[in-house]
């Protein structure tokens, strides 16, 4: 287990690699080059004279590339323009808000997916079946962007249930100890602060967690269609197992395969689909912090928040399959 | 010609003989007629596309004019009437021509993005698929490389540097889908390499050109229609995130369906149907390609033909 888990470790380095490659050629690209990465479009001449000498733009391009190499592996993507907060701290400190919001977004198509797609494949080809793949087709079909603000303007302007925006009243006091908000009122055990976070957390779940939703429930129902006709599981039915038995053991223990990789891979993609929930809710998030970033033109921010997306969704796979290998026993030896 | 078939068919007794037998094609496109949902799907995607062509016909005002401004106030924006369908837009334009109009750059932009994206990844996956080695490697390693990046983030990140253009969104949103389609046309090519056609071609001597030209990629081809369909869904989906950033046109007077949702954020209360209506557009054209895409997987499975 430990060599296959080294041995996936090992090729993440020619993807790192690629990446950084891919990045250094972004910021040649960009207008004003590479200088316009660290200070932004309205630098001055002077300014930007002073940053090629410091950095070496002006050297070699290998030569560039190298030390490149080393100011990203040192994380340093310089000050925000716009923020003028270092890049790499400010993204660590609004990750924890991506991944609250991620983890919602993802237990909240689990928790509804999962059963949706078994029910639908128990009850192939009836009404039950029918209605989830038509809600799963509708699901991938909304545009996140589209629906979030649907959400916000029936649940949170016309009834009222949920906050519009953020993710605490700002007249409430919590002490930053995480910045996952749930962890920290639970250490200060103030559960006023708790339920409120849970409130500001669920329509931005639900309109993150669709398409993921969708996909979980489609694949779940394909996977369980499949095993449910293998040999094992008639054998089990014929020994007089009862069917909520079968169903545990036999039937849903061999469809988690392909759902287990498919959760691994929305989880990575939420952090994408992150940058429009976000912008909608204001959530203040890594998402909101890119997308911001995007319309000021602010580069450090781009540079810094697209590789850090990458690398934590590079590393969200690894670990999506190794679960995988621990959950299939054979996927090791191959 | 004749003569055979009119022997066939004394020797099955009067019966008609199909002699033209029944290829994949036309088989896919007599099992997609008899799907209902397929042609819903087709019928969508015609209709919108009928919409963008005939927009300057059927828009009964300027999509541009501010004629209504004096309509607007920060406390109400007029929604649907007899005279504006789809009501006015927070500048006083008439959104019901708007949204015939945002549907040329949306399906523009969706279409010519993907045709860019699919038909660079399918050189690449022909490339990969035809010489193996290290050129396969090569090529692969890149995909690798390009799929560690969310898709939307990599079109966001092109797009920024790019600029606000409408050249910049097509571009951002192609090149998320070359190494998608460069793997599939990879994968199925492997797949039908495999098969005893190819033996029995290699064989009798056919040289690699012809081969992998006039025999391999023909048949690997289906998955990447189905892809394809169903990657325009994402593909207008995605161009329209990017207009909803602020990264579509430079022109706010050009009307697209994604910057008319993200100008509708700050009138959510007042007007919500500067939201609902160009939202429900995206999201049954986006609809109408998965339903296409989803038919046309289930036409073209060889498990399901019978």
């Amino acid at each position: 287990m430990l060599k296959f888990i080294l041995r996936r470790l090992l090729l993440l380095i020619p993807i790192l690699i690629g990446l950084s490659f891919l990045l250094f050629i972004w910021v040649r690209a960009l207008p004003g080059g590479p200088a316009t990465a660290l200070l932004g479009e309205r630098a001055t001449p002077e300014r930007v004279a002073q940053v090629n000498a410091a950095y070496g733009f002006d050297r070699p391009v290998l030569e560039q590339y190298v030390k490149y190499l080393g100011r990203v592996s040192r994380l340093e993507f310089g000050q925000s323009i716009t923020l003028r907060k270092d890049v790499t701290s400010e993204l660590f400190r609004r990750f924890p808000a991506t991944i609250e919001l991620s983890v919602a977004a993802m237990m909240f198509a689990v928790c509804v997916g999962v059963p949706l797609g078994f029910a639908a494949a128990k009850r192939e080809r009836t009404w039950v079946d029918n209605s989830a793949v038509v809600a799963s087709l509708i699901g991938v079909s909304i545009p996140v962007f589209f629906l979030a603000q649907i959400l916000k303007w029936i649940f949170a302007l016309k009834l009222n249930w949920f906050p519009t925006i953020g993710r605490l009243q700002p007249t409430r006091e919590l002490e930053h100890v995480t910045n996952f908000n749930v962890i920290d009122s639970i250490l200060a055990w103030d559960m006023g602060a708790l339920v409120d976070t849970l409130k500001h957390l669920i329509l931005p779940g639900i309109a993150l967690g669709t398409i993921p939703l969708a996909i979980i429930a489609r694949i779940t129902r394909a996977s369980v269609l499949e095993v449910r006709n293998e040999d094992y599981v008639r054998t089990a039915r014929a020994k007089g197992m009862s069917s909520g038995v079968v169903d545990r053991r036999h039937v849903l223990r061999n469809a988690l395969l392909p759902i287990v990789t498919v959760v691994g891979l929305q989880t990575g993609l939420l952090l994408s689909g992150a940058v429009l929930t976000e912008t909608v809710f204001a959530w203040g998030g890594i998402g909101q912090l890119i997308s911001g970033a995007v319309l000021d033109k602010d580069y450090p921010i781009i540079q810094g928040g697209v590789l850090f997306l990458a690398v934590v969704f590079v590393l969200v796979n690894l670990t999506v399959d190794v679960l995988y290998a621990v959950i299939d026993p054979r996927i090791r030896v191959h | 010609m004749a003569t055979v078939q009119d022997h066939l068919q004394s020797l099955m007794g009067n019966r008609v003989v199909e002699t033209s037998g029944s290829s994949l094609s036309r088989e896919t496109w007599r099992r997609l007629r008899s799907n209902r949902i397929a042609l819903l799907g087709l019928g969508v995607i015609v209709f919108f596309v009928l919409v963008a062509i005939f927009a300057p016909w059927l828009a009964p005002h300027d999509p541009r004019a501010t004629t209504w401004f004096d309509q607007i106030r920060p406390s109400s924006v007029p929604g649907p009437s007899a005279e504006h369908w789809f009501g006015l837009d927070e500048s006083g334009r008439d959104l019901f021509s708007r949204i015939l109009y945002g549907a040329r750059a949306s399906l523009v932009i969706g279409i010519v993005s993907l045709a860019i994206g699919a038909s660079i990844g399918a050189l690449f996956g022909l490339l990969a698929g035809a010489f193996g080695g290290w050129v396969d490697s090569v090529i692969m390693r890149v995909t690798d490389v390009m799929l560690a990046v969310p898709g939307l983030l990599l079109a966001l990140s092109i797009a920024a540097v790019l600029g606000q253009s409408q050249m910049a969104v097509m571009i951002a949103v192609a090149v998320p889908n070359i190494p998608l389609f460069a793997r599939l046309l990879r994968s199925s090519m492997l797949a039908e390499r495999q098969k005893d056609y190819v033996s029995a071609a290699t064989s009798v001597g056919l040289s690699r050109r012809p081969l992998v030209m006039s025999h391999i990629l023909p048949n690997s081809l289906g998955p990447m229609i189905v892809q394809g369909t169903l990657a325009l869904a994402t593909a207008v989906i995605d161009a329209a995130a990017l207009s909803f950033l602020g990264l579509g046109s430079a022109d706010p007077g050009v009307p697209e369906w994604g910057r008319m949702l993200a100008s509708a954020q700050r009138y959510l209360n007042v007007a919500p149907h500067l939201c609902i209506i160009p939202g429900l557009v995206i999201f049954v054209t986006v609809l109408g390609f998965n339903l296409f895409g989803e038919a046309l997987r289930e036409a073209l499975d060889p498990k399901l033909r019978r």
